[in-house]
């Protein structure tokens, strides 16, 4: 089963959940990214999320099976909408379970931190004024090898 | 040498393009960010981005083959 996915339409929670359910698991944690309608002060209308589909699959996949490895989980998933989304939609949904809570928690913090920081997702924000922009983080320049 | 350069985000905007067939001299990715600069005028250092080759993040003085994919990384935004 394929736990990290792209997807152009709108995401289910509901389904997603039934994924992950396990008898030998006592605990579930999601985590949900939403579109906000403002961003350092500037009103946001909608998003558009680009992605190179196939390295965004392969280094999603990549950080599920490193969370599966860390954490004592039972199973895990997380999916990253493409293309326009408006106000409220959800962007990312992750979703863990796992048999007590702390390993949910923690596993369910890392990989939408890892994520953000590695798949190749970008952000693009169309602004009430007319003008939009794509967003490249410079917090953590990249290692130029 | 003949390459297919693929483009995302604010490269795209500023290459005009998503996608490109570039032929030239040069077989390391980091000279051949430098004369794409030229080229589209990128405004971001190579040194905020990565590469990756064929579909596989790569280093940057790997040795380039005829026929690759070669994509340039902006500093993702996802989530």
């Amino acid at each position: 089963m394929k736990q990290f996915l792209l997807c152009a339409d709108a995401l289910d929670p509901q389904q997603l959940m039934q994924e992950l359910s396990s008898h030998r698991a006592g605990a579930f944690v999601s985590f949900e990214g939403r579109v906000r309608n403002h961003n350092n002060d500037r009103a946001v209308q909608r998003l558009q999320y680009q992605a190179y589909a196939a390295l965004a699959e392969a280094e999603g996949e990549r950080i599920l099976r490193e969370a599966s490895e860390k954490f004592a989980i039972e199973h895990a998933c997380c999916a990253h909408r493409v293309g326009t989304l408006a106000i409220g939609d959800i962007a990312v949904w992750v979703g863990v379970s796992s048999a007590h809570r702390d390993a949910a928690f923690a596993c369910c913090r890392y990989i939408i931190d890892e994520v953000k920081l590695r798949v190749p997702i970008w952000k693009n924000e169309l602004y009430a004024d007319g003008e939009s922009g794509w967003l490249h983080p410079d917090n953590t320049p990249v290692d130029a090898g | 040498m003949k390459y297919t350069l693929r483009y995302f985000a604010s490269l795209a905007d500023q290459a005009g393009c998503a996608e490109e067939i570039w032929e030239t001299t040069l077989s390391e990715p980091r000279a051949l960010y430098a004369e794409l600069s030229s080229r589209h005028g990128f405004t971001l250092d190579a040194s905020r981005l990565r590469v990756a080759i064929n579909g596989e993040f790569a280093d940057w003085h790997r040795a380039l083959a005829d026929g690759d994919e070669i994509v340039f990384l902006p500093p993702v935004s996802g989530g």
